[in-house]
């Protein structure tokens, strides 16, 4: 019904186009026009990301606004698009968040502003192509493709050990993926030549065959998401990254390495996920306990919020793989999962952008450099504390309800998966909370924080912008979560029925 | 029938016009370049040297023309196997494909070549004459049917080639750098000479069809054969520069003039390709179950001594040397699948390679001045700052080496990848995998320094508008061709379809 249309080809265009007429600008003169076509642009990528919201027909799983064009007949591989309810809300989520890091960069940004700009617009549509893309070639070139900017976005706008971490990023990130690659190449032979993702759903697999696969999807899954061992790259990436990284790499990013995990793992090695799920909730509650108390220790602002990230990614993985005896993935694990990623994105962005707000105007992101920040700025505190409690998972922000619809989902399953879970509120209340106290409140701590001034008016907008998602999830996730249903089911039932017969 | 007609009529002395004219126009220019004053003569060097090269592109076209009536496109998709000189010549479709490339690329080093060349003196006639020998030997190369054709085209290039290292004579390096390439190069050939005449022990020919007749039959066992073999594929090796036969690939990269080294690193690697192709896939292709083991062993040293290898590196030019070792362990994965994709795969990166390295040596090129070399690593420092453009191709370059998408170096790995995996040879591709995960690491090296370190030579860059003009277009076309490799990819596929 939708096999006519253009717009997701659309929502990874505009962007790109307009990050390559951002590049064009040169020079101090023209920063204010790079500026205004980056916003331009960024605005229209929404907007068109928004039309995939009108149109999509919730009663249905199956991929729509596809689009499909021969690319590489010699590989038989396609330029074919599709999203589904698992897929669409990212990229909603992704053209969302390139506008707010556009506005966020617009003063602070003043070197290479042409380039800082083009970058994120550029990434931004190589993300909506990660998530839109339905043939595994399209698909691994996207998810090459955008290293590049973020390897930049690091390296020139970073902090002083940026190079180490520009690296490091690169290539962790490269070395899972070319397994996948691997992989990708391994199914093309198994059904006679097809990149086609849907064909590597339905092609048989043994057991042996599908442990390999969800190996090499997991060496490149595992270290996006990041899970525990593979997380290192992260506070290092988080901590050197300007601001606007720091964003695009909680808010989306990490997404796809989760969005993987539902789109390759489950799909192409239900049973090897089945009989892997041990493994994987291991490693996620690993990284929601172990991680949490690495978080408590952080004094530096931006890597404690890195480490509740990979927590609360845990979470994600966690609901991703909760089975029950027969082998029938949990709806409330999968489906709380997805919402935790969408709130996850909100409020980890917003978490960076406070940090963003302190940096700009002390320079620094150690905890100990502040104290008292609410007596001189006390429109930031209001939305400091606020996403602090989102982060918390405090009832009526979106962090409850991913994390509570997960947590009942571990409860059927096992107890003691649900109890582990369960610490994590109690450790991202700890740690959260101390941060808080220790730079919002209290008396003025020192000379820096007594000069600082509140927040202004573009500060305030993309902030508020945030609350307001944060709470309206929170408060009302009908919207998020009646998109995803029927998507999730089939994937599921697919999970069940598995492949070895 | 009279024996002086079957002669003549196979003879077909016209298949190799554009080897004729290319020798013609080459001993034109070599006499006329005498009678020209030195101020015009750089100018008109660069000038004719281009235009023969392009009008035998035009010729090659026109000679693989099957009908009067084809248009040019169907051309270069359809060229029937002709044979000439009593079946030691062969123009077919991987012939011609083979030749536009390398003559492409040859016109491409002249014009990059020439500004560095002239402030140093040394663009003058010996190097275009040269460099034209060295040209047509390639093209007979790729278009040999028989051992001793193969053998006269490539010490032709070879030859030249070590006038060519030794072009700056002054210099003790460059000196060097040409012995030690004469003094391997030349036991190589032995090797190979060595091997071909076992070859002809066993089979008793030495022409490329009747060898492929009879190794495919009854003498596929002979040890004879097999022993020739190891001898041919010894001095293949060498002449690719795969480990262990790699000792002189850095040393002459690094002590040639980097003009020559540019040339060294393009043009004969596609003739390589079509002579290895030609010996292997062609007149030994019924032992290939000996030749593949062989080829595992050099691709998988190749790709491990070449990356691990160039990280060390703080020249640029040894660099790019270790990492053409490393992209010839790629190409040989292609080859030693055995099969039709497998060696289109093959050409397709050598195709792709030649043109991001001659884009890679373009940019060194435009770095250098007088004086002054530009073959650090270091050199290449905050070049995002110094002209953000050059800066994007080199990137471009790099990523497109590192076989990161959307550029044509991740379309020349994947079907390589994807060759090997299809021969049955799953644990090749997890360590090429692997390897070109460290491979990365040096192709990001160059992109940090260029962009986020600060620059510590702020000359401005000066060259010529058609080397910066053909520059933008190689470099561009490293990033067209990631997103469109399908027509290129057809086209080798089809070469070597319609080759055997």
């Amino acid at each position: 019904m939708h096999s006519s249309s253009y717009i997701l080809s659309l929502t990874i265009w505009v962007p790109i186009l307009a990050g390559v007429l951002v590049l064009f600008m040169r020079g101090d003169a023209q920063k204010a026009t790079a500026r205004l076509i980056a916003l331009v642009g960024s605005i229209m990528g929404l907007l068109v990301a928004l039309l995939l919201w009108i149109g999509f027909d919730n009663a249905s799983a199956t991929m729509q606004f596809s689009e499909s064009i021969p690319w590489i007949t010699r590989f038989n591989i396609h330029y074919a698009l599709g999203v589904d309810g698992i897929s669409m809300l990212f990229v909603i989520l992704n053209s969302f968040t390139t506008v707010i890091v556009v506005i966020a960069g617009w003063q602070v940004i003043t070197e290479k502003v042409s380039q800082y700009l083009a970058a994120f617009l550029i990434m931004s549509g190589l993300v909506n192509g990660v998530f839109a893309a339905t043939d595994a070639i399209l698909f691994y070139l996207f998810f090459e493709a955008m290293l590049i900017p973020m390897f930049l976005i690091i390296g020139v706008w970073g902090g002083p050990n940026r190079v180490y971490a520009a690296v490091k990023f690169f290539l962790y990130t490269l070395l899972g993926s070319l397994l996948m690659l691997a992989a990708f190449i391994y199914l093309y032979n198994v059904t006679n030549g097809s990149f086609s993702i849907d064909d590597y759903r339905h092609v048989p697999l043994s057991l042996t065959v599908q442990t390999v696969l969800f190996f090499a999807f997991f060496a490149s899954f595992a270290v996006k998401v990041p899970m525990w061992p593979v997380h290192t790259w992260l506070p290092d990436a988080h901590v050197e990254a300007p601001t606007g990284g720091s964003v695009v790499l909680a808010a989306i990013t990490l997404k796809i390495g989760a969005y993987g995990f539902l789109r390759f793992n489950l799909p192409i090695a239900p049973d090897a996920s089945f009989a892997l799920s041990g493994f994987m909730i291991t490693l996620s509650l690993i990284a929601i306990i172990y991680i949490g108390f690495v978080a408590l220790a952080q004094s530096d602002m931006k890597k404690l919020v890195a480490y509740s990230s990979i927590s609360h990614m845990g979470f994600v993985t966690l609901g991703f793989f909760l089975f029950n005896s027969l082998g029938v993935a949990s709806v409330q694990g999968i489906e709380g999962g997805l919402v935790q990623m969408v709130s996850h994105g909100f409020i980890s962005a917003a978490m960076f952008l406070c940090i963003g707000v302190l940096y700009d105007r002390v320079h620094s992101r150690e905890i100990s450099s502040y104290g008292g920040v609410i007596n001189t700025m006390p429109k930031f505190a209001f939305f400091a504390v606020l996403f602090a409690m989102a982060n918390v998972g405090l009832p009526g922000t979106s962090g409850f309800v991913g994390e509570f619809i997960i947590i009942l989902g571990a409860m059927k399953v096992n107890f003691w998966i649900a109890f582990g879970a369960a610490i994590t509120l109690i450790l991202g209340a700890a740690y959260t909370l101390w941060m808080t106290k220790r730079v919002i409140f209290g008396d003025i701590a020192n000379d820096d924080v007594k000069a600082l001034t509140d927040i202004n008016g573009r500060e305030i907008l993309i902030l508020a912008i945030l609350a307001v998602m944060v709470l309206a999830m929170g408060l009302y996730p009908m919207p998020f979560t009646e998109v995803m249903h029927e998507s999730v089911n089939a994937l599921i039932k697919h999970v069940a029925v598995g492949k070895l017969n | 029938m009279n024996p002086a007609q079957i002669n003549v009529s196979s003879f077909n002395i016209s298949l190799a016009i554009p080897e004729i004219f290319l020798l013609t126009a080459l001993l034109a220019i070599m006499v006329a370049h005498l009678f020209w004053t030195p101020q015009r003569q750089e100018a008109r060097l660069l000038f004719a040297s281009v235009a023969t090269l392009l009008a035998t592109v035009v010729l090659v076209v026109l000679k693989a023309m099957p009908v009067p009536s084809g248009s040019v496109i169907e051309t270069v998709v359809i060229t029937p196997i002709q044979y000439g000189f009593s079946n030691m010549f062969v123009v077919d479709q991987m012939a011609t494909l083979l030749k536009i490339a390398l003559l492409i690329a040859v016109a491409v080093v002249i014009i990059y070549s020439r500004s560095y060349l002239a402030t140093r003196k040394l663009f003058s006639g010996e190097f275009i004459c040269l460099i034209l020998f060295a040209t047509l030997g390639m093209m007979v190369m790729v278009s040999a049917n028989h051992f001793v054709t193969l053998y006269l085209g490539l010490e032709l290039l070879a030859l030249s080639s070590y006038a060519l290292v030794a072009l700056n004579r002054d210099s003790a390096r460059s000196t060097e750098a040409a012995m030690k390439y004469f003094i391997l190069g030349a036991l190589a050939s032995g090797l190979l000479l060595y091997g071909i005449s076992m070859v002809y022990g066993a089979t008793g020919s030495l022409d490329v069809s009747k060898v492929a007749a009879i190794v495919s039959g009854s003498r596929a066992n002979d040890p004879l054969l097999t022993f020739g073999l190891v001898f041919i594929v010894a001095g293949l090796a060498f002449k690719l520069g795969a480990v262990p036969f790699h000792m002189w690939v850095p040393d002459v990269y690094d002590g040639a003039p980097t003009a020559i080294t540019l040339f060294i690193a393009s043009a004969p690697k596609i003739a390589a390709f079509g002579f290895v192709i030609r010996i292997l896939a062609h007149a030994l292709a019924g032992a290939t179950e000996d030749w593949q083991g062989m080829l595992i062993i050099l691709a998988v040293l190749s790709m491990a001594i070449g990356n691990i290898v160039a990280i060390s590196q703080t020249s640029m030019k040894r660099m790019l040397a270790y990492s053409t070792i490393s992209h010839m362990g790629f190409l040989l994965l292609g080859i030693l699948a055995g099969t039709n994709n497998g060696y289109a795969s093959a050409m397709f990166y050598i195709v792709t390679y030649t043109l991001t390295t001659l884009a890679a040596f373009g940019i060194m090129l435009l770095l250098s001045r007088d004086g002054f070399e530009a073959d650090k690593i270091d050199d290449f420092k905050g070049l995002n700052q110094r002209s953000p453009f050059h800066a994007l191709l080199m990137l471009f370059v790099m990523f497109s080496m590192a076989g990161i998408p959307v550029f044509v170096g991740f379309w020349a790995k994947l079907s390589v990848l994807e060759a090997a995996l299809n021969a049955g040879l799953p644990w090749l591709v997890v360590f090429s995998v692997l390897m070109s995960v460290i491979g990365a690491f040096y192709y990001l090296r160059v992109v940090k320094v260029m962009y986020f370190d600060k620059p510590t030579d702020t000359a401005p860059l000066v060259a010529p508008f058609e080397m910066r003009a053909v520059l933008a277009v190689n470099a561009f076309a490293v990033l067209a061709l990631g997103l469109v490799p399908g027509a290129l990819m057809t086209a080798c596929l089809n070469a070597i379809q319609r080759s055997f």
